[in-house]
């Protein structure tokens, strides 16, 4: 077992994280199995409290739709939002920063400035402008997270790639006459990844919280079941059937805090400096 | 003084083609947007023939090229003349202005109570590393950064709104009763109570974190220990010397996380129908306002740039060591 898998499984919070992620990954695995139906179907009459109808374990929603089998199918939709949003957002930030920090002068002021142009506008407002130009189909929606949260894995990879780049395994394999893409994906980039990875979920986190927020408004894609959209459907039952909004957003706070707790369990293990404190 | 101004002036310049981007960048995507502004003025007409669309092509400047189209834009922007919202059929610039007050309101609120609840949670936690203190504040850390706001206020407005009854569910304002003086401002600050709450916990826990980190990292430092040598006691090296190093990240941490919270504002304002900005951004995408949704792009821009520019101000007064080159 590597020295770095050890700690990872001796910080608590990475072992939780863990939990909680297989907990999320069973229930979108198994939502075919378990719940065969259309998630967005009427599944019994509405309104039925949790518990009430043994066939229904989480009861009915104000459409009639099982809120169980929409919390797995859900998981479905947000794991594979989140993932390929992040894909999106860490790759093009690793590609525009590794760029910018390799090359340095006007090459890296330039992309410096598009950098903060898109951390100056507000990234929800960016996205609702995306939404409001390109409409909300689930490509759209998945894409547009992903385009709005590269700035932050982009100066990460910035930052490492301008500490590595006069390092001397650089410097002789630029000897070597390797060119500029060799030195940027196979020497430099290796290095350049592990907190790069550990920040991703980071952005996974955030990736999953947007979408649910977009769907709570209404402007995410109404063919998919999201729990966000459940969220805003129990809007107008929430004086008294408060449960239809209360369970998909417990269904969040797990999905995101599994996602933080493995990234903390991860920096932990990559960076114990501040255990030792 | 003169050189803090002269350091914040310096990167007050550097936002100047930032600016310039952002416009630019809008309005590329709008010419990739399907349609133009005739094409959704003629489907809300119910239709109309080619030589009605030219007309209006030349009436709305669409008949020139993209690069005149541009420079125009650029010019129009510059007078503040952000064009006329189709939904309020007003200028898009006074119905933003009217809503900034609300938001400015709400967002230097929230942003207090994250700081200062951030700050207090943050020093306990590192003053007692690894104890039970600091296990339970971490572990809260976390759940609050898990939780949706919208979420949250939903579930607060069914446990003090609903159940209690103690706090109003939304609004800005109670309408009709008149309040003046001092009932007017106790009036808003009841209504604002889990607006507040809602948008502030996800950045206390942000808050939290780092300065527990940032805590702990200078609590390392040789000053310290020097200090701690000096036989000052522990809450005066914490005071004097701890505290006012390890609240530089934090400053920083203000200006870079203002532009997320404005956005997060748009779901908060929306869930207590506050009539802000951010409530104004999601009705101008339902209603397809792309005039309005853009102005409010430039406005919060141009917002997270004084703030930060502000913030510039803050931390060179707070760190002697930054001199303007």
């Amino acid at each position: 077992m590597s020295p770095a898998l050890r700690a990872f499984l001796r910080s608590p919070a990475g072992i939780l994280g863990v939990a909680l992620l297989v907990l999320v990954l069973v229930a979108a695995a198994s939502a075919d199995w378990f719940f065969p139906r259309d998630p967005l179907s009427l599944a019994g009459r509405p309104l039925q409290w949790p518990g009430q109808n043994p066939r229904l374990l989480l009861g009915t929603d104000n459409l009639g739709r099982d809120i169980a089998g929409f919390i797995c199918h859900g998981a479905r939709v947000s794991l594979l939002i989140g993932l390929v949003a992040t894909v999106v957002a860490v790759g093009l930030g690793t590609l525009v920063g590794a760029i910018a920090g390799f090359y340095g002068g006007w090459v890296d002021d330039a992309l410096m400035r598009v950098t903060e142009a898109f951390q100056t506008v507000p990234n929800f407002i960016l996205l609702l402008v995306l939404v409001a130009v390109f409409g909300s189909e689930l490509e759209v929606i998945t894409i547009a997270i992903g385009l709005v949260g590269w700035t932050a894995p982009c100066r990460l990879v910035r930052a490492e790639f301008m500490s590595l780049r006069t390092r001397e395994y650089v410097l002789a394999a630029r000897g070597l006459g390797v060119r500029d893409a060799g030195l940027i994906f196979r020497e430099i980039l290796p290095n350049a990844l592990p907190p790069v990875i550990v920040y991703a979920s980071v952005v996974m986190a955030v990736a999953i919280l947007m979408e649910s927020a977009l769907a709570f408004l209404g402007l995410s894609d109404p063919n998919i079941a999201s729990w966000g959209n459940m969220i805003g459907a129990g809007r107008s039952v929430l004086r008294t059937e408060w449960y239809v909004s209360a369970i998909p957003g417990v269904a969040i706070l797990v999905t995101v805090l599994a996602f933080s707790l493995v990234g903390q369990g991860l920096n932990d293990a990559l960076n114990p400096r501040l255990q030792a404190v | 003084m003169k050189r803090v101004g002269a350091l914040a002036l310096r990167r007050l310049a550097q936002s100047v083609p930032v600016l310039l981007i952002i416009l630019v960048g809008l309005f590329l995507l709008l010419q990739l947007a399907p349609g133009d502004t005739v094409d959704a003025l003629l489907a809300q007409m119910g239709g109309g023939d080619a030589a009605v669309a030219a007309r209006l092509r030349q009436d709305y400047g669409l008949d020139v090229s993209v690069p005149v189209q541009l420079g125009r834009y650029l010019v129009r922007l510059l007078s503040f003349d952000l064009g006329m919202s189709a939904i309020y059929g007003k200028p898009v610039a006074s119905v933003i202005f009217e809503r900034l007050s609300v938001t400015a309101l709400f967002m230097s609120c929230a942003l207090a109570f994250a700081f200062s609840a951030g700050l207090v949670l943050g020093v306990v936690a590192a003053r007692r590393v690894n104890g039970w203190p600091d296990t339970l504040i971490s572990t809260l850390g976390l759940v609050f950064y898990a939780i949706p706001s919208f979420w949250l206020g939903l579930m607060l407005i069914v446990l003090f709104s609903v159940k209690l009854a103690w706090l109003p569910p939304g609004g800005f304002e109670s309408i009709g009763e008149g309040l003046t003086g001092l009932a007017h401002v106790l009036d808003v600050a009841r209504h604002l109570v889990l607006p507040i709450l809602s948008l502030s916990l996800i950045f206390l826990a942000i808050y939290l974190r780092l300065m527990r980190a940032s805590m702990l990292e200078v609590m390392t430092l040789d000053f310290v220990r020097t200090a701690r040598a000096k036989g000052l006691s522990e809450g005066h090296v914490l005071r004097r010397h701890v505290l006012r190093n390890a609240l530089l990240p934090m400053v920083t941490f203000v200006g870079l996380q203002f532009s997320t919270m404005l956005g997060g504002s748009v779901v908060v304002e929306s869930v207590f129908s506050l009539p802000g900005l951010g409530r104004l951004a999601f009705e101008s995408v339902v209603q397809r306002d792309l005039n309005t949704l853009l102005g409010i792009v430039l406005v919060s821009a141009v917002l997270v740039i004084v703030v930060n520019f502000i913030v510039d101000l803050l931390y060179a007064k707070l760190d002697p060591r930054i001199v303007a080159r």
